[in-house]
């Protein structure tokens, strides 16, 4: 762990787990010593590897998870942008998405610390089915709560969660997306408190979860430094990942927010940064349909928080929100379920605030035809999620055909993407199938194959 | 109001004191409307409420079970926002004392940017006597507890049937108003009985001379009575009140059976009251907490 990030977490106002203005713990009193038990053992198991847990997290996320995942040069990107692009391959981390890191670090942490039961929440149930498979694993009782929308968007990932024995629990409230679930698996978990414990799938929630899901998923950005090292002999100008609650964003980045020219960023106790150098760090946000809130209807038609949130205390924590002038929560929409929630982690909002990483959006369509392109020019199918990912590379980048052309990249990041550019594949596609069809026929996507061949 | 941290009168402190045992009562504010939340809290108050909190609907009620989740969904369809709970406050004269019971986010908003205060001088201005915030812990109060000295309001903090040893000590050194002591693990509602934590609870706060009223769970005479007897100064109704709102067509029928379901409950806690003959015994008297 780095010093010097406990050493910004002073913030003399006597909180604990804070980033700069940001996170906390806004919970009912009932869970307030559970979050003290799960810090008492966040630092002994995790941070100092007390009985070798942190050993046997590693053997088994190698085992059992298929771990480290490749970076892959892609060559017809690197061709249609111009540059280098490499793909983080978190998409074959077993159970097809990054979700497993953080799903077995902390099922097996709650084994180490006597808990009896497993309960999570899910958006595109990714992270439910990764906890499913952690607990099948280490044989824990599960449950997963999930809001009915989602339910009925990412139907194969409630099977997967049913066939590895977990319960699932459709949640009715609001629009019955992630947010609805959360609420639902706090009640749970207020309940249950003494021999359950809170799976929180996001870099989300009270502290210590921000950092300890940071920690389990910082695998991503650490196997990335050693993998453009031996590939490309350098770090990389940019770091490009999807961003819904924001865990494979930190996920990614944490091991490069150190390599910036901002000296307030440095962690000199790794003596690794290229003090001249800076690692560009691009938080791609779901722009859904459009960035502008709905107020009276409570609706925000996309999940772009760190773009056009408002400081609030959501899940708790302290962070960037979706809400109305009252601070009411507003429905977020994505076409992404993954990313269809209206928080995110606090210390993406405290990065994004002090300019060490730059939220973008781009929209449903973008995301569209990020997921078309890949599919088709890499032989990857991505996951919606990571999908906006791709979108933004080829809105900032442009393709080398326009630039020849004359027709610029529709982005002013053009320049600042460099020459390298690493984008996180944060999961692959699979459970995305049926609304990846279904919204391609409702739209004229440049990169979509003829999708009425499917006799749906 | 002056900006030094001032001691003041706890009007909420005394009306438990002095009615000791206290009957506390909550329901959600714009359910089904303010209009009709006006003769209800009004309608509690004629039935012998002690005091009574007054739900401000946030969106994301986390400590709430599905009663009261509810109640706050009926009125944020009714458009209740925070300044309309205030004109409603601002209208309403009552002899019980008044409290707001709401989450965080919404006393952060209540401002041109982020920042308890408005909310709080609002509240005073209103003659609200105190605040309840479910999903803020002692660890994150110190901004609002400044505030609410300031402006003469109690900020009530809930103990849990988890809470022990140091945090309890530090807790109950803070409370102001009443010890809100929570009967159960788990969210608001009516539930059949009284559950063995409220004894422990109980048993464990005995020591500490500050009013204590328990709620989560309470909704009959009887439950009242059983907690008096277990050395409670008062009970806190809420999702039984609630109840009555949602399943009355008529709001005059919802009026009359809130006034006659208050009268009870104050009876059945009186009830609890005789029936205890020493008030200082409960620490012996109470169950050994139960293992985990």
């Amino acid at each position: 762990m780095s010093t010097g990030e406990r050493e910004r977490d002073e913030s003399g106002s006597g909180r604990t787990g804070t980033f700069g203005d940001y996170g906390g713990q806004y919970v009912p009193e009932a869970l307030m010593p559970a979050l003290q038990e799960l810090e008492d053992a966040y630092e002994r198991f995790v941070l100092e590897n007390e009985d070798g847990f942190m050993d046997e997290f590693r053997e088994r996320m190698h085992d059992f998870g298929g771990r480290p995942t490749p970076l892959q040069r892609a060559d017809r990107l690197s061709e249609r942008y111009d540059r280098e692009i490499y793909l983080k391959r978190e998409d074959l981390v077993h159970g097809g998405a990054h979700k497993l890191n953080n799903a077995l670090g902390q099922v097996l942490l709650a084994k180490y610390m006597g808990k009896e039961r497993i309960i999570a929440e899910t958006g595109a149930g990714q992270h439910g089915t990764a906890t499913a498979m952690a607990a099948a694993h280490l044989d824990m009782p599960c449950e997963i709560y999930m809001g009915r929308t989602d339910v009925n968007r990412q139907r194969p990932n409630v099977y997967r969660m049913r066939m590895n024995g977990a319960e699932v629990n459709p949640v009715d409230a609001g629009s019955a997306t992630l947010k609805e679930a959360i609420n639902e698996t706090m009640r749970d978990w207020a309940t249950t408190v003494e021999r359950t414990h809170y799976v929180i799938g996001s870099v989300v929630g009270p502290h210590p979860f921000p950092k300890m899901v940071r920690d389990f998923q910082s695998v991503i950005g650490e196997e990335i430094r050693e993998q453009v090292r031996e590939m490309a002999g350098r770090l990389p100008d940019s770091v490009v990942a999807c961003a819904g609650g924001g865990s494979n964003t930190m996920g990614t980045f944490h091991a490069f927010v150190p390599d910036c020219a901002d000296p307030r960023f440095a962690d000199d106790s790794s003596g690794r940064r290229p003090r001249d150098d800076s690692v560009n760090l691009y938080a791609v946000e779901a722009g859904g349909s459009s960035l502008e809130v709905d107020e009276e209807a409570g609706l925000a038609p996309n999940s772009a928080t760190l773009s056009t949130g408002t400081d609030g205390v959501l899940h708790g924590a302290m962070t960037k929100l979706l809400q109305s002038g009252d601070g009411q929560i507003v429905e977020s929409h994505s076409v992404s379920a993954g990313l269809d929630y209206a928080g995110v982690g606090p210390e993406l909002s405290h990065l994004v605030e002090t300019g060490r990483v730059t939220p973008v959006s781009v929209d449903d369509d973008d995301a569209l035809n990020g997921f078309h392109r890949l599919s088709r020019l890499e032989g990857i199918i991505p996951a919606l999620e990571s999908s906006h990912a791709l979108g933004y590379l080829e809105r900032a980048a442009g393709t080398a055909a326009d630039a020849a052309s004359g027709d610029g990249p529709r982005d002013e990041r053009h320049d600042e993407l460099g020459e390298l550019v690493v984008v996180n594949v944060s999961g692959r596609g699979d459970k995305d199938l049926e609304t990846v069809l279904e919204e391609t026929e409702k739209r004229d996507l440049e990169a979509a194959p003829d999708v009425e061949v499917f006799d749906r | 109001m002056t900006d030094d941290a001032v001691d003041y009168d706890s009007d909420v402190e005394a009306a438990i004191r002095e009615s000791r045992p206290a009957l506390i009562t909550y329901i959600t504010a714009g359910d089904p409307t303010l209009e009709d939340t006006k003769a209800y809290v009004e309608a509690l108050d004629r039935g012998g409420s002690d005091l009574i909190e007054l739900g401000l609907p946030f969106s994301e009620p986390i400590a709430e079970g599905p009663t009261i989740q509810a109640a706050i969904n009926r009125a944020l369809e009714a458009g209740t926002t925070p300044r309309g709970f205030f004109e409603l406050v601002d209208e309403l004269e009552t002899d019980a004392p008044l409290l707001v019971m709401t989450y965080y986010n919404l006393i952060l908003q209540y401002g041109s940017e982020p920042d308890v205060r408005p909310f709080v001088e609002r509240a005073a201005e209103a003659g609200l006597s105190g605040i309840i915030v479910p999903d803020l812990p002692a660890e994150e109060a110190d901004p609002l507890r400044e505030a609410c000295d300031d402006y003469g309001l109690d900020l009530v903090f809930i103990i849990a049937p988890t809470t022990e040893g140091e945090r309890l000590e530090t807790i109950m050194s803070q409370v102001s108003g009443f010890a809100y002591v929570q009967a159960r693990l788990g969210t608001t509602g009516a539930r059949a009985n009284v559950s063995t934590a409220t004894h422990d609870s109980l048993a464990r706060l005995s020591g500490y001379d500050v009013p204590k009223a328990v709620g989560f769970g309470v909704s009959k005479g009887d439950h009242a009575a059983e907690i008096v007897e277990a050395g409670a100064d008062g009970v806190i109704v809420g999702s039984a009140l609630v109840d009555i709102i949602a399943s009355s067509d008529d709001p005059a029928d919802a009026v009359a059976e809130l006034e006659a379901t208050a009268t009870e409950l104050k009876r059945g806690a009186r009830r609890g009251a005789t029936d205890d003959t020493e008030d200082d015994t409960n620490a012996e008297d109470a169950p050994e907490p139960e293992q985990p």
